[in-house]
């Protein structure tokens, strides 16, 4: 360990900070730093791949004998199977495996898995499909909240299914599971709250609704999976390649490293990509009895139904603040819908990490029949904030004083209040923001503000090898997927950076596990996790390739720079080599490095944000809810490239507008399937519905590790729906706490409003 | 997909013979709604009769005695159209207001006529509704937010076709032939049938029976006509609503109106009420709002619905405006 003394924070408000850098790291990036590749708008070194179609998905795998397999799926919500005779669809000609659960299975879901066939082509496997017959008996079910949480509801999992599920004094609210009941302030006992709530000047109390989001990703799931005896390969669309071979290993009781998983490309994952999955594991129980490779990518259908979603939620909120606006209490407690899974968001995360204030948090899960819910791009924090940055927008009317002021009293970051001032000096509609009561004509337009915060968090075990070979070559290897942010791009810039050589020089692979373990792609901690292994890999191969150079030029090791890829002697700068002359006296075929990532160490700040100004016209007479502009202000540390950083920002308020606006995975509660689970009918914002996007990325010195890199994978989408939600009241002077914020709502709240 | 005979019909008699040999057979336009439907399974086809193919039936015929369209025209073509925007700019603007530009390019008018319904129980292969040869309307007292708030039961579908609602307003005549049958022409507001005449179709077409010819007369001097609507998405969507507008004006004073609804009812929607609200009468903002008031009025919307009722009587006030000329 080595103390170090860096320069640490933003935009002219910097400090010093001493970090203990582990032996063997390089010096820290800091404010002072001047980079000529990291930071630079690089394309994506492998946009040319993908818009040729050269780029490989798992979609495009084909191999030699493989057969193609579909899965057969539970109509009802709740059943159990009585008997699956596979015989007919076994017996089409083409067919070569089939597959199904033993009788007696409880189905709790419709879309649960039964049966599975594999055939030579997609159609005769779906063909075949359709000759599966199999009994149900069905048992009673619940699809909604409200009737899942009431006494007496069909219970959705079996008392001994579950030893987890609570139950009340009667023993009847079968479905209804506490969890993480109360996080505290330090110190502060569970009275505390209520006692401050009891002292406020102000109580504002609201209850807000959120709808179920599906991950909806452009590439479905699934996999391909060929044995080669007891050898394991799949490529499959995952964040996760390391975390799925762990996982196959251990079902199919083979070491890990007879398990190979790749994913050179995928085309989306938002965190419902984790885990190998039931189709990974069909199709390796079918191959294996076919003898052949086995490819199953689940259709659309089966991407909205079971594949995973953001869980509702319904958000009730007591916020408790003096006449100054000095917040005293935050009072969260929500009820989650994960549907078989659990985990339904730390939807009361933004109420204890946005603002100082005492406060109590209580979520819980009630489970229903419908597919489970995963974790979704920043899990629980929209949901969190379009119901907390409401209420204070609500306390803010109340206390007749301005959003932003209020705000800035009460930001616990910094970095927040000085990204809050800079978002409303760049929207320039806040600055003409009017009340409500101001608006007159049909349409009518409102500005919203809101604020979220994210994590700062990596996968410290994340190893990275980089080969220089004697003709001067660079590899630099990870077995980690790129999720569509750009891993390979920030890889490459990262070693460019400290070898001194143009990007060109970089040739990075990812994606296989074959390659040194790499991080999920999940907190946003992919970069986080991977930049700074690069870096201290490539610090290594450099210290080594500098040593070959003295020894060469017969000189000492402080006496030689690097730049621009040529060795040479400091007072001396005629004497010196270039990179490939000294990869030539490598001796061997190549040299080999291998760095790790270390702890993070001493940082200025361990949480990351962003604030968005969200401008929309509402037309009044037909609901329509149109939004104009967002402005996003968002910092993630270093930014290590603002062509992918901006495309970050960008994807995250997309992404954001549509859960604000359109996206609901519709369930008919008299059946308990999904209705929409299409494309067409699940609406999600096409380009007519994006608004012009202001990105305004906000640089931190951050320390912590030795690139100061801050994922920004997640943080970009959690206040859009908030924002909007504010800029639609400011628009019509009604208040709506459900999601999406579709006509029929805005119609409604308008009536509702005439009428009181 | 079940394996299907592919026919190209090379002239009108082959299309509709082909069609008349085969019982399972469907006339394929864009093939739009038909793909999506065989796709699902329940559409069980043993032909195509692809149409598209046949010469003259992609003509676009503006003449003084009217509008003359083919069967094959497609939207993209009909919303294109210089002539069609002058002379009949409601359809025009309907043409162009459906679906998105890669469907418009291949979609056929009749082929939008003839579509079947985008109610998601009758589009998912996992509920057997009354309409495909269940018992239940699922819609009744289920997920039913698009559906309808006029003429329902027991099938409560939203006709799709967002040129219906214009050509219905328009007072449009289809020609429809078929093998060794005689060719009839239908006034278009007798093909549509509602659900409680036969909740299985939504129009007359006989078996192997197709549009030919769909004829618009030409516009009487002062007429002016206007299509708007509603929808969630902008762009691609489908409408919560939409309005056709016909006026015929001496002045500012309507001397006849055509309102029509779509996506309202489980066919094009005469608005009667705010038809005879504005006949003879001086267009302003007040009758307009009138006739909005007047077009809903006997709506029975369902659980999820009712939210049409002021959609409609709003989007009937803006669209009356605009007809006559004010802003919408």
């Amino acid at each position: 360990m080595a103390d170090i003394n860096i320069t640490v924070g933003f935009e002219g408000q910097t400090e010093a900070l001493t970090v203990q850098v582990p032996e063997g790291e390089p010096r820290p990036w800091d404010a002072k730093s001047q980079l000529a590749c990291v930071g630079q708008r690089v394309p994506r070194i492998d946009a040319r791949a993908k818009v040729t179609g050269q780029a490989k998905y798992t979609y495009d795998i084909a191999l030699p004998g493989m057969l193609e397999a579909c899965v057969a799926r539970c109509p009802l919500p709740s059943a159990r199977l009585r008997s699956v005779d596979m015989s007919r669809a076994r017996a089409v000609p083409g067919v070569k495996a089939v597959w199904a659960e033993k009788p007696g299975k409880r189905m709790v879901f419709a879309g649960q898995e039964f049966a599975a066939v594999a055939a030579v082509s997609k159609d005769v496997a779906e063909d075949a499909l359709r000759l599966i017959k199999a009994d149900f008996t069905p048992l009673p079910f619940v699809v909604d909240m409200d009737k899942a949480r009431a006494p007496g509801a069909p219970a959705v999992y079996p008392r001994s299914f579950k030893s987890a599920v609570e139950a009340d004094d009667n023993g009847l609210r079968h479905n209804v599971l506490k969890h993480n009941t109360v996080t505290l302030a330090e110190g502060e006992s569970a009275h505390e709250v209520e006692r401050a709530l009891a002292e406020s000047d102000i109580v504002h109390e609201a209850t807000f609704r959120t709808q179920v989001q599906t991950h909806a990703a452009l590439e479905p799931h699934g996999s391909v999976v060929r044995w080669d005896g007891d050898h394991l390969t799949v490529w499959t669309s995952t964040q996760a390649t390391f975390g799925v071979r762990d996982q196959l290993a251990a079902l199919f009781d083979i070491p890990k490293a007879k398990v190979r998983v790749l994913c050179d490309y995928m085309g989306g994952g938002f965190g419902a990509k984790f885990s190998a999955g039931h189709w990974s594991v069909i199709a390796a129980h079918l191959a294996r009895d076919a003898r052949a490779p086995v490819k199953l990518m689940l259709g659309r259908h089966e991407e909205h139904v079971c594949t995973g979603n953001r869980p509702s939620t319904e958000i009730r909120l007591r916020v408790g603040a003096k006449h100054d606006g000095t917040l005293i209490a935050l009072y969260s407690q929500s009820f989650g819908v994960p549907g078989i899974g659990s985990g339904s968001g730390a939807t009361g995360a933004p109420a204890r990490e946005i603002y100082r204030s005492k406060h109590r948090v209580e979520e819980s899960d009630v489970v229903t029949n419908s597919g489970p819910a995963a974790s979704f791009r920043a899990p629980g924090h929209p949901q969190g904030c379009f119901a907390l940055e409401q209420a204070m927008d609500e306390l803010a009317e109340k206390l007749a004083m301005d959003p932003v002021a209020l705000r800035r009293k009460n930001l616990k970051n910094s970095v927040q209040v000085a990204e809050l001032d800079r978002a409303v000096a760049h929207a320039k509609a806040w600055s003409v923001r009017q009340p409500p009561e101001a608006k007159r004509g049909s349409k009518r337009r409102g500005v919203g503000l809101a604020c979220g915060v994210w994590y700062k968090w990596a996968s410290t075990g994340v190893q990275v090898q980089i080969d220089v070979y004697d003709d001067g070559r660079v590899e630099v290897w990870n077995g980690a997927q790129d999720i569509g942010t750009g891993t390979r791009t920030v890889i490459a810039q990262t070693a460019a950076e400290e070898l001194c050589l143009p990007i060109e020089a970089i040739h990075v692979r990812i994606g296989d596990t074959a390659l040194p373990i790499g991080p999920g792609s999940g907190g946003s901690m992919t970069a986080t996790s991977i930049v700074p292994a690069v870096r201290a890999t490539a610090y290594k191969v450099r210290a080594r390739m500098t040593a070959l150079a003295a020894r060469k030029l017969g000189a000492a090791l402080d006496e030689l720079e690097l730049a621009d890829g040529r060795f040479y002697v400091t007072n001396d700068i005629a004497r010196g080599l270039t990179w490939k002359q000294v990869a030539a006296s490598i001796g061997a075929d190549k040299l080999s490095e291998m760095g790790r990532r270390a702890e993070e160490y001493q940082s200025f700040r361990e949480r990351t944000g962003g604030v968005q100004i969200a401008e929309v016209e509402v037309d009044v007479d037909l609901g329509q809810v149109r939004v104009l502009r967002v402005t996003a202000v968002h910092d993630c540390g270093r930014v290590l490239n603002p062509l992918l950083a901006e495309s970050q920002v960008k994807g995250g308020v997309i992404q954001g507008v549509s859960y604000a606006l359109f996206e609901n995975r519709v369930l008919d509660g008299n059946v308990g399937r999904m209705v929409n689970a299409d494309l067409e009918s699940y609406k999600i914002a096409f380009a007519g519905d994006c608004p012009e996007i202001d990105v305004v990325l906000f640089d931190v010195s951050n320390g912590g590790n030795n690139a100061g890199v801050i994922g920004l994978g997640e943080s970009p989408t959690v206040p859009t729906a908030a924002a909007i939600a504010n800029a639609v009241a400011n628009a019509i002077g009604v208040r709506i706490r459900e999601l999406p914020i579709t006509p029929d709502r805005v119609l409604a709240a308008l009536r509702g409003q005439r009428r009181s | 997909m079940r394996p299907f005979e592919y026919v190209i019909a090379r002239s009108s008699e082959q299309a509709l013979a082909a069609l008349a040999e085969r019982g399972d057979g469907f006339a394929k336009g864009g093939g739009v709604d038909l793909l999506d439907r065989l796709k699902t399974g329940w559409t069980g086809a043993g032909a195509l009769v692809h149409i598209r193919t046949v010469p003259g039936w992609d003509r676009i015929e503006v003449g003084p005695g009217g509008l003359w369209l083919g069967p094959t025209v497609t939207l993209a073509q009909l919303a294109g159209d210089v002539r069609v925007q002058s002379a009949y700019p409601a359809l025009a603007q309907a043409a162009g207001s459906a679906a998105n530009p890669h469907v418009r390019n291949v979609a056929t008018v009749a082929g939008n006529l003839c579509q079947r319904p985008r109610c998601w129980y009758f589009r998912s292969a996992e509920f057997t509704c009354m309409k495909k040869g269940g018992a239940t309307c699922f819609a009744a007292k289920g997920e039913n937010k698009y559906h309808a708030i006029f003429g329902g039961g027991p099938s409560y579908i939203v006709h799709p076709s967002t040129l219906a609602t214009v050509l219905v307003a328009e007072n449009a005549e289809l020609e429809l032939a078929r093998a060794g049958g005689r060719a009839r022409t239908v006034p278009i507001g007798e093909f549509f049938t509602l659900p409680r005449v036969d909740y299985e179709r939504e129009n007359v077409l006989q078996p192997g029976e197709l549009i030919v010819g769909i004829r618009v007369k030409a516009p009487a001097p002062g007429r002016k006509s206007v299509f708007v609507a509603a929808k969630e998405r902008n762009g691609y969507d489908w409408p919560l609503g939409e309005v056709a507008v016909v006026l015929d004006m001496r002045g500012d004073v309507c001397t006849a109106a055509r309102v029509v609804l779509g996506a309202a009812a489980p066919i094009p929607w005469r608005a009667q009420g705010a038809e005879a609200a504005l006949s003879g009468r001086r267009v302003d903002e007040l009758a307009a709002r009138t006739a909005g008031v007047a077009a809903v009025e006997g709506a029975l919307p369902l659980g999820q619905n009712e939210y049409k009722v002021p959609l409609f009587e709003r989007l009937v006030a803006r669209a009356v405006m605009a007809a006559a000329g004010g802003k919408a």
